[in-house]
């Protein structure tokens, strides 16, 4: 039972940390909780599909198609945590100043959530497809009854709740004048981190190489297997041992989302957070 | 077909994006590397480690340093592993009854760890460059 609690935990923590960071982020934004619960909806039936789809994911892509299909959906979360934080530094301070005034601008509100959504779905789809696999396989192995293997990936999944209700919560506190700051710099960080996660897979299947590989080696100071070391893995990227490739992916989507979002204040008339308290 | 959902999803993007082409752009470059044709595969040397009872055998792989090489994991258990190694950077799942081939390498002579993540306690081995 708590094979399958650690397990489902370490799964479950990266898509809760996602999912506090988004919920908090966006929290003026009205009617958000049906997209970020459409989202977690979404992602675990994906889950499930890509649980049963595995073989023939595996199979495509001369066997290299797991690779091939992370990638292409971290590439797809990387875009959209991108495009929400570009529209977030055109739209937060009016957001912040007046949340009814975006009601004059439903559709494109919707399309930042819809945004939300396919993240949120993605993150759980990705960690929960492997959760689903797991437990399928214990169970079917038949060395823990069904209700022992039940408690603890109900166990597993609470923590990591926990993890991403501890975040959400910590940021709401964060003071109103660097909220934005606070949220957008989260963001872009787990963008960055998820670009660099899919370089790692691009390189596992041979479509980039590595370059210098490792730049750096902290895995004797910081174990990527630690606490903190899982902690700084899921929230800013940290690799002890990261290759050539991942650093020219984390810093092109860093400097990429930064750029957009200086452009994106620089086009809206009323400055944002940060710039109003200096 | 994942040619198809791309560039369906780059004409969304396009429609729904503030940014500007040559903004979104560099993304785009990056999401559309994820369908390089794979690079012929054949020539490198392979060792093959089969999965039984969610155990590594061999649980040793004995490869030569400095050179690419592929590792063909056969799982012969009814249920999925996850092929996992923070040294190798691989991550991997197998499922029941099949093999997968993961490219290692070029390694450096020494000693990296990998274990099948559903079944730590068991499925322990290392592959070992020299």
């Amino acid at each position: 039972m708590l094979g399958a609690a650690i397990i489902v935990f370490r799964e479950s923590f990266e898509a809760a940390l996602l999912i506090g960071i988004i919920a908090a982020a966006t929290r003026a934004i009205p009617r958000r909780g049906r997209w970020v619960g459409g989202g977690v909806l979404a992602g675990m039936l994906g889950a499930a599909g890509v649980a049963l789809m595995t073989g023939r994911i595996a199979q495509l892509f001369g066997g290299m198609g797991q690779e091939l299909f992370n990638a292409t959906i971290l590439g797809l979360a990387v875009i959209m945590l991108a495009w929400h934080n570009i529209w977030m530094s055109v739209h937060g301070a009016e957001l912040a100043a007046d949340a009814r005034r975006v009601g004059r601008d439903v559709t494109e509100g919707r399309r930042a959530l819809s945004a939300i959504l396919v993240v949120i779905a993605v993150a759980v789809l990705r960690e929960g497809s492997e959760t689903a696999l797991f437990l399928y396989g214990m169970l079917s192995g038949g060395t823990v009854s069904s209700g022992d293997l039940l408690a603890g990936a109900g166990l597993g999944l609470a923590a990591g709740a926990a993890v991403g209700a501890v975040m959400y919560a910590g940021i709401l506190r964060v003071p109103m004048r660097w909220f934005f700051t606070v949220t957008s710099a989260l963001i872009l960080l787990l963008a960055s981190a998820m670009a660099a996660q899919m370089a790692r897979f691009l390189i596992q299947g041979d479509v980039l190489p590595s370059l210098a590989e490792p730049v750096w080696d902290t895995s004797r100071m910081l174990p990527a297997g630690s606490p903190l070391g899982a902690f700084l893995h899921a929230l800013i990227g940290y690799d002890p041992q990261p290759s050539g490739m991942q650093l020219v992916f984390y810093l092109v989507t860093a400097g990429v989302i930064w750029a957009g979002m200086v452009l994106g204040r620089r086009r809206n008339h009323i400055p944002a957070g940060p710039r109003a308290a200096a | 077909m994942a040619l198809m959902a791309l560039m369906a999803l780059m004409t969304l993007m396009t429609k729904m994006t503030p940014m500007t082409p040559t903004r979104a752009l560099p993304i785009c470059l990056l999401l559309a590397l994820a369908l390089f044709p794979i690079a012929a595969l054949a020539e490198d040397p392979t060792f093959t480690v089969v999965i039984r009872d969610h155990q590594f055998q061999p649980a040793e792989v004995r490869i030569p340093a400095g050179k690419k090489v592929r590792l063909v994991v056969d799982n012969q258990d009814a249920t999925a592993e996850e092929f996992e190694s923070k040294e190798l950077k691989r991550e991997k799942v197998i499922p029941a009854k099949s093999r997968a081939t993961i490219l290692i390498g070029p390694l450096k002579q020494g000693r990296y760890p990998f274990v099948g993540e559903f079944h730590e306690q068991t499925a322990k081995g290392v592959v070992i460059a020299e």
